[in-house]
């Protein structure tokens, strides 16, 4: 059995206009140990998918259609004194903004502690040495003094580490991590990367990955969802996605990511970009493909007509009509 | 030079850079105010004359010492004695116990409901937010002093009840800070992060938002001290006063029908009253200093 099963997942928003589907019917599977990358651009319903599992929506969305299973227990009917259970023990989050998503007003060694007593019940003292052994295995220096640091103290890098600690404190089964790089420099974030891949590896925890880096979900991800304004694209392993992309828009966001030369001089080929931009909210809801208007080889039934999600030879499925003529 | 950077030795034997405590750093903001710190030490004399007063001064404030009126200085009796004859220098000792028992607990209550009253407003929006605040707005539009009045003209003149009389016309301030911070800070990524962490919202409210939330509402509170020892030497000026204890206010009221013949009767402990809320006023500025993140960028 899958670790994590999400079937025909719709989230509604409640905007003043009416309901707005940020994540219509998105299906998912997620095996134990494995990663999972969520790709796209900003507001495509990656982190509102996240959420949605840890059960986190804001006050305006609502599950409104389908499920997610996690570990043999449907999330979305869960009531709340389990769900506190899972969140932190067996799903924890690590977040885009180190900088904000740790408590400014206690050290980072009380608040990782706070985490273990609260789910393994583990005594204070306890508590601050395993803290300091996290600390260690995120490999922050001097993890012993470090540990009464408070997080003004640190470095973004230094805080992201904190973060993953904590999230690795209590050694779930799936950690998500949203954007866990953005915040970081370059160099960071290929060291945030290498730890988090071999934490997940050390520890077996499966993780998911939202990111708009492709090298990121070419270096970490078994699989691979694109999502465009709140629908998959594409999914499938990441070897025949970045190899043989088959949405269109899986293809742009590939050819959109610059290379790196040796020789300067040596022939490189132009960036691409993909033209427009995503659809407001408010017609995310309708009977067409969304990424229509920004598709160069949008013909007239992806105005008149949803695509379903279509098999193709490499082994993945793409939302996308081309696919379907062959 | 064992406490400077060496590139040569592993990170883990680099020297630690301690940056100070948010305590220390607090504190050095509040030093830069040169006004709070002399109404902080201000304050720190009338506190220890309420303490240690009545011991290095041991004249009962009710006792009929000396002919009534007789002027400062006159028979030792420094402040003079009152229309009863009664010492004002121990009465002033006394009454700053009162007055300033008086403030500490009235903001307390104050502190109090308004915390709660804000904190839930904050933290679960909707119509508990619309209840509470609306709430908040009744107490707001009603005349403070007369509502106070009546409350104490009703449950009786103890020194209890009038504390809780003035907590309860002036919480409406320390709610409606208290919500605000709250509804900044529950969208901030850390509480969404706790909440990934299975915290549950008694905590979230409490150890989580609530320290954040607490420079404001503590120089809300220190301001609020100074305006319930206003608050109750109007009442006592008014007459709604326990007889039986003697606040500053009080003895402004009891002595006001001489005004003109013993002026010093009522200037000592008006003076009393001004400059110890002048220090708590000032004090209060100083901690906004030191405790809003906004101003220690500067």
């Amino acid at each position: 059995m899958s670790l994590l099963t999400v079937e025909n997942l719709r989230i509604e928003l409640a905007l003043r206009s009416g309901p707005a589907p940020v994540i219509d019917d998105l299906s998912l599977t997620l095996e134990a140990g494995k990663t999972l990358s969520f790709v796209g651009e900003s507001g495509c319903g990656k982190s509102m998918t996240a959420l949605a599992i840890m059960g986190l929506l804001p006050d305006v969305g609502r599950v409104a259609h389908g499920t997610i299973r996690f570990d043999g227990e449907e999330l979305t009917t869960l009531p709340d004194t389990r769900l506190r259970e899972i969140r932190g023990n067996d799903i924890s989050m690590i977040f885009q903004e180190p900088m904000t998503s740790l408590n400014p007003v206690y050290t980072v060694g009380e608040q990782i502690a706070e985490v273990l007593r609260r789910h393994k019940g583990m005594s204070q003292r306890d508590a601050w040495t395993r803290a300091i052994d996290l600390l260690d295995s995120v490999r922050i220096p001097n993890a012993k003094s470090r540990v009464s640091a408070y997080p003004h103290e640190m470095s973004g890098g230094q805080r992201q580490r904190v973060m993953i600690a904590m999230a690795l404190s209590c050694a779930p089964k799936l950690i998500i991590a949203d954007e866990p790089t953005t915040a970081l420099d370059v160099t960071v974030q290929a060291q945030i990367f290498e730890l988090l891949r071999d934490l997940a590896r050390d520890t077996g925890t499966a993780l998911i990955l939202i990111t708009h880096d492709m090298g990121a979900v070419a270096e970490m991800a078994d699989d691979v969802v694109v999502m465009y304004a709140g629908r998959a694209a594409e999914v499938g392993p990441v070897d025949a996605i970045l190899k043989d992309p088959r949405h269109p828009y899986t293809q742009g966001l590939i050819s959109c990511v610059p290379h790196l030369k040796a020789d300067p001089t040596a022939a490189r080929h132009d960036l691409t970009e993909i033209p427009g931009i995503v659809p407001p909210l408010s017609s995310f809801g309708t009977d067409s493909c969304l990424f229509a208007s920004r598709c160069a080889h949008a013909h007239d039934r992806c105005l008149s007509a949803r695509p379903k999600a279509f098999a193709c030879p490499a082994g993945q499925f793409a939302a996308c009509w081309l696919e379907a003529d062959g | 030079m064992t406490d400077t950077f060496d590139p040569r030795k592993p990170d883990a034997e680099q020297p630690i850079e301690k940056p100070r405590s948010p305590a220390a750093e607090a504190w050095s903001m509040f030093r830069r105010n040169h006004a709070a710190v002399v109404g902080l030490i201000v304050l720190t004399i009338i506190l220890a004359i309420a303490l240690f007063g009545p011991i290095l001064y041991p004249e009962d404030p009710f006792m009929m010492v000396w002919t009534p009126f007789s002027p400062p200085g006159e028979q030792g009796y420094l402040f003079g004695t009152d229309y009863l004859g009664r010492d004002i220098m121990a009465l002033m000792i006394h009454g700053a116990r009162v007055s300033i028992t008086v403030g500490l607990a009235a903001a307390f209550v104050t502190v109090t409901i308004g915390i709660t009253v804000g904190a839930l407003a904050g933290f679960f929006r909707g119509f508990i937010e619309e209840a509470l605040m609306r709430l908040t707005e009744f107490f707001q539009v009603l005349p403070t002093l007369l509502f106070s009045m009546v409350i104490v003209a009703l449950f009786g003149a103890s020194l209890p009840m009038i504390t809780l009389a003035i907590g309860l016309v002036s919480w409406p301030a320390v709610a409606r800070v208290t919500r605000s911070e709250f509804l900044r800070i529950r969208e901030l990524e850390y509480v969404t992060a706790a909440r990934s962490g299975g915290v549950r919202n008694g905590r979230l409210i409490f150890s989580v938002i609530l320290p954040n939330a607490a420079p404001p509402i503590i120089v809300q509170a220190a301001l609020m001290v100074g305006s319930a020892i206003l608050f109750e030497a109007g009442l006592s000026f008014l007459g709604l006063t326990d007889p039986n204890v003697a606040s500053w206010g009080q003895i402004i009221g009891s002595n006001r029908p001489y005004i003109l013949d013993a002026s010093y009767t009522v200037t000592v402990p008006g003076l009393a009253i001004f400059v110890t809320v002048l220090a708590i006023s000032l004090v209060g500025d100083g901690l906004n200093d030191a405790l809003n993140p906004k101003l220690r960028a500067r």
